[in-house]
């Protein structure tokens, strides 16, 4: 079963498999590119949005596009 | 050297520091302004280099050019010269936060594809080497083609660097290296441009093969800025286009960025090396504190609570100031000049309408200050991320919070902090809904309708009916705003979206000579283009209030008839000449339609001239009720409203069913001239203000009406 980083309940690393959906081209472009590997730093009170790090620097996603990322199990 | 004068455009990501290069190549020779028709800012300077006059354009902030915002679509339009009032520059300076190489390159490496003259500025290399990452100019500048140059622009010395790169920069240089597309994505882009782009779009030549790469991902080009005459057949040709790259075993909208990073990758695999660093830095160390789940949101509060201290104690001795300052202006010029209307429109009109601005500018000063203060640290953003969660679940944004408590010191200054919202319907629903939070101006006028008609019975030992009810406004206008804005999310076509990913810039100590210079500019923009209209409107008030000149008689019993049997108070003449002028009439007028909220002609007068601020009110009722002295009377002015009666029925003309219709009123109704003012100015339009007005004034009538009704049938 494919595993998305919405799935994700603990802060760890992953590396990123696929990604998806209708802001496919704009993860993309901020680098979070298939291969590369993100670190989930934490989540907002409500559990979303998450923070992550890729590629250096920190970057906040709500839940509809930490949907849009497939990681590696 | 280059001794023709340039105009050169500042292209990059947003937090680059490239406003920070801006302003320090321009100092004060910069205008800013709107886009024409849109909101987005237009910042153009000039620049003397060596003698020589250039002209440096700031462009919005953008991650690519394949925009998904507003901003990124104007940097993208100006740089192909496809904006109205831009020529194509002549050289372009792509900055580059050094720290974070491989996106920042992601945009530089599609400007590169535009065929216009650029400049690689790699700027932040101190923050870059703080973090382990060693970049070597010479060798990117080398695999890219392009001429590079890096600084720290918080140096005053490296700007001149800077300088000196830009007036040796050689324009005929040959065209930059560029990233490959594969064959499968080559084929979709000519069929593209040679079918489609082409035949019936006028984009200019050099930005034709990133509009088929926009067009490409994009799947269609909803929200382009062209017509066409023949959609149906673009939409094929783009289809076909995809197909294409789908056979050839690749995703139409991952196809372009996954080669350009490719290409990104080989040119700094060498040039860039990351020295071993201890995982956690400074900026991680803050945020596990600040963006913790349970210390966040209290931090933010104390920070929010801490912000609005500071701007009604601070703002109130300047705003008590030039109040001062303009009646005593006024009283001068009242007494210099020969009475009659010139003086009249000079005192009333002129002189009070601009005191009318001026008096906003402390609080936009103070708030805008410390709003650059928390976007320069870094922290505007954290505070974002952690309201987030709460504020999407009533429609609105983590960046709402800052403008929306704004609100309760002044909706003026709430307003204009939206534009941290970068998501354009966001920020429409913040605005929409900001008025409903309680001013300061509204304070006068439930503190004299509490005052008069709410006993101040003990409520459960500690409290008192008065000050619950004060809370209760204020409790009130924060439901109304999440009410309106749940129901506006479900309204507002959701248009193209804007994904919310949001970047988390590295903490750092803000800039100060950028923090005073853009705190400054907020205060100008206000005074010049929202204060026009106000004075325009202040003088209409005044007209209203001041025309037609009548005299009042020396006998006037019978004359009150003709309005109110039950006005036998002793008139003085101010007040005959208000009931007398158009606002009287007029608020005379709308009295059967304000009545089933419990208003009489005389709150009608009221809500016309409140119209320039709401606590003009209290003024007004003042001088309705003949009280001579204006100010801090309103002892007098309560007994006297208390003490109306209604001839007719022998009932008192205000009953607290009535005062409570009139504080919801002010509560809801859109009864600022200088809010409308700004609206407009936001939103470069008078669609908004009008449908601000509408709703909100519709709002305040049912609900006092309903609060009335019931009230006084209990």
């Amino acid at each position: 079963m494919a595993l998305f980083l919405s799935d994700i309940s603990s802060p760890d690393t992953y590396r990123v498999k696929n990604i998806q959906g209708a802001d496919t081209t704009r993860l993309l472009e901020m680098g979070i590119t298939p291969g590369i590997d993100l670190k989930v730093v934490r989540k907002a009170p409500l559990g979303f949005p998450i923070e992550i790090k890729v590629r250096g620097y920190l970057l906040t996603l709500r839940e509809s596009e930490a949907k849009c990322i497939e990681i590696e199990g | 050297m280059n001794k023709e004068p340039l105009s050169i455009a500042l292209v990059g990501n947003p937090n680059t520091g490239k406003s920070t290069i801006f302003n320090a190549l321009t100092g004060l020779r910069q205008k800013i302004a709107n886009y024409p028709g849109i909101t987005v800012e237009r910042k153009v300077g000039t620049t003397i280099i060596g003698g020589v006059l250039h002209k440096v354009i700031d462009l919005p902030g953008a991650y690519s050019l394949n925009y998904k915002k507003l901003d990124e679509r104007i940097a993208y339009e100006t740089l192909i010269g496809s904006y109205e009032h831009e020529e194509v520059p002549d050289l372009v300076l792509v900055v580059v936060d050094s720290s974070n190489l491989d996106r920042n390159l992601y945009l530089a490496s599609q400007v590169m594809d535009l065929g216009i003259p650029v400049m690689l500025v790699l700027n932040m290399t101190d923050v870059a080497e703080g973090k382990g990452i060693k970049i070597n100019p010479d060798l990117i500048s080398s695999s890219l083609g392009i001429p590079v140059v890096a600084i720290s622009a918080k140096n005053k010395t490296e700007i001149e660097k800077l300088k000196g790169e830009i007036s040796n920069f050689d324009l005929s240089k040959p065209e930059a290296l560029k990233w490959n597309p594969d064959d499968s994505l080559k084929e979709a882009m000519d069929l593209l441009i040679n079918d489609w782009i082409k035949l019936h779009t006028d984009i200019p030549d050099r930005a034709q093969a990133i509009e088929a790469l926009r067009l490409i991902s994009e799947g269609d080009f909803k929200d382009a800025f062209y017509t066409f005459e023949d959609e149906g057949k673009g939409r094929a040709t783009i289809r076909k286009a995809q197909q294409i790259i789908e056979q050839g075993g690749g995703n139409p909208m991952a196809a372009e960025v996954l080669l350009r990073y490719n290409f990104i990758g080989e040119s700094t695999s060498e040039a860039a090396t990351h020295s071993a660093q201890s995982e956690v830095s400074i900026t991680d160390r803050i945020d596990a504190f600040v963006t913790h789940k349970v210390a966040g949101p209290v931090i933010f509060t104390l920070v929010l609570l801490f912000m609005f201290q500071a701007i009604f104690s601070w703002a109130t001795p300047f705003m008590d100031m030039i109040d001062l300052l303009f009646v005593e202006g006024g009283n001068w010029v009242a007494n210099t000049l020969p009475d009659g209307m010139l003086n009249d429109l000079l005192v009333d009109g002129v002189i009070a309408g601009l005191g009318g601005v001026v008096i906003f500018l402390p609080q936009i000063l103070f708030l805008f200050f410390f709003i650059y203060i928390l976007e320069g640290t870094g922290y505007m953003a954290r505070a974002a991320f952690v309201m987030d969660g709460f504020m999407t679940k009533v429609g609105l944004h983590g960046r709402s919070v800052v403008p929306l408590m704004s609100g309760f010191a002044c909706a003026i200054p709430g307003i204009m902090a939206t534009r941290t919202i970068e998501n354009w319907r966001d920020r429409i629903i913040t605005i929409m809904v900001l008025p409903f939070m309680a001013c300061s101006a509204r304070l006068p006028v439930y503190a004299l309708m509490i005052a008069a008609f709410i006993p101040s019975t003990t409520v459960l030992g500690i409290f008192t009916l008065q000050g619950i009810t004060f809370f209760g406004l204020y409790i009130f206008g924060i439901v109304m705003a999440v009410f309106a804005a749940v129901v506006m999310k479900r309204i507002f076509p959701t248009g193209q979206q804007t994904p919310f990913i949001m970047e988390l810039p590295a903490y750092k100590m803000p800039k100060w000579s950028v923090v005073f210079q853009n705190t400054a500019e907020r205060g100008k923009v206000f005074i010049t283009e929202a204060g026009k209209i106000i004075v325009a409107i202040s003088i209409v008030l005044w007209f209203l209030a001041s025309f037609p000149k009548t005299e009042m008689p020396q006998v006037v019993q019978s004359e009150s008839t003709e309005y109110d049997s039950s006005f036998d108070i002793t008139e003085n003449p101010e007040s005959y000449q208000l009931r007398h002028s158009f606002a009287g009439r007029f608020g005379k007028m709308i009295e059967p339609v304000i009545e089933p909220l419990g208003f009489d002609w005389k709150i009608g007068i009221g809500l016309i001239t409140s119209f320039a601020a709401r606590e003009v009110m209290v003024g007004t009722l003042n001088t309705i009720y003949s009280i001579e002295e204006e100010d801090g009377e309103s002892s007098t002015l309560k007994e006297k409203l208390i003490n109306d009666v209604n001839p007719e029925t022998g009932k008192p003309v205000y009953s607290i069913a009535t005062a409570i219709s009139l504080m919801i009123f002010f509560a809801l109704a859109m009864q600022c001239m200088s809010t409308i003012a700004i609206v407009k100015r936001e939103t470069n339009s008078w669609k908004w203000p009008t449908a601000m007005f509408v709703y909100m004034t519709a709002l305040a009538y049912i609900s006092s009406f309903i609060a009335f009704q019931i009230g006084s049938n209990l």
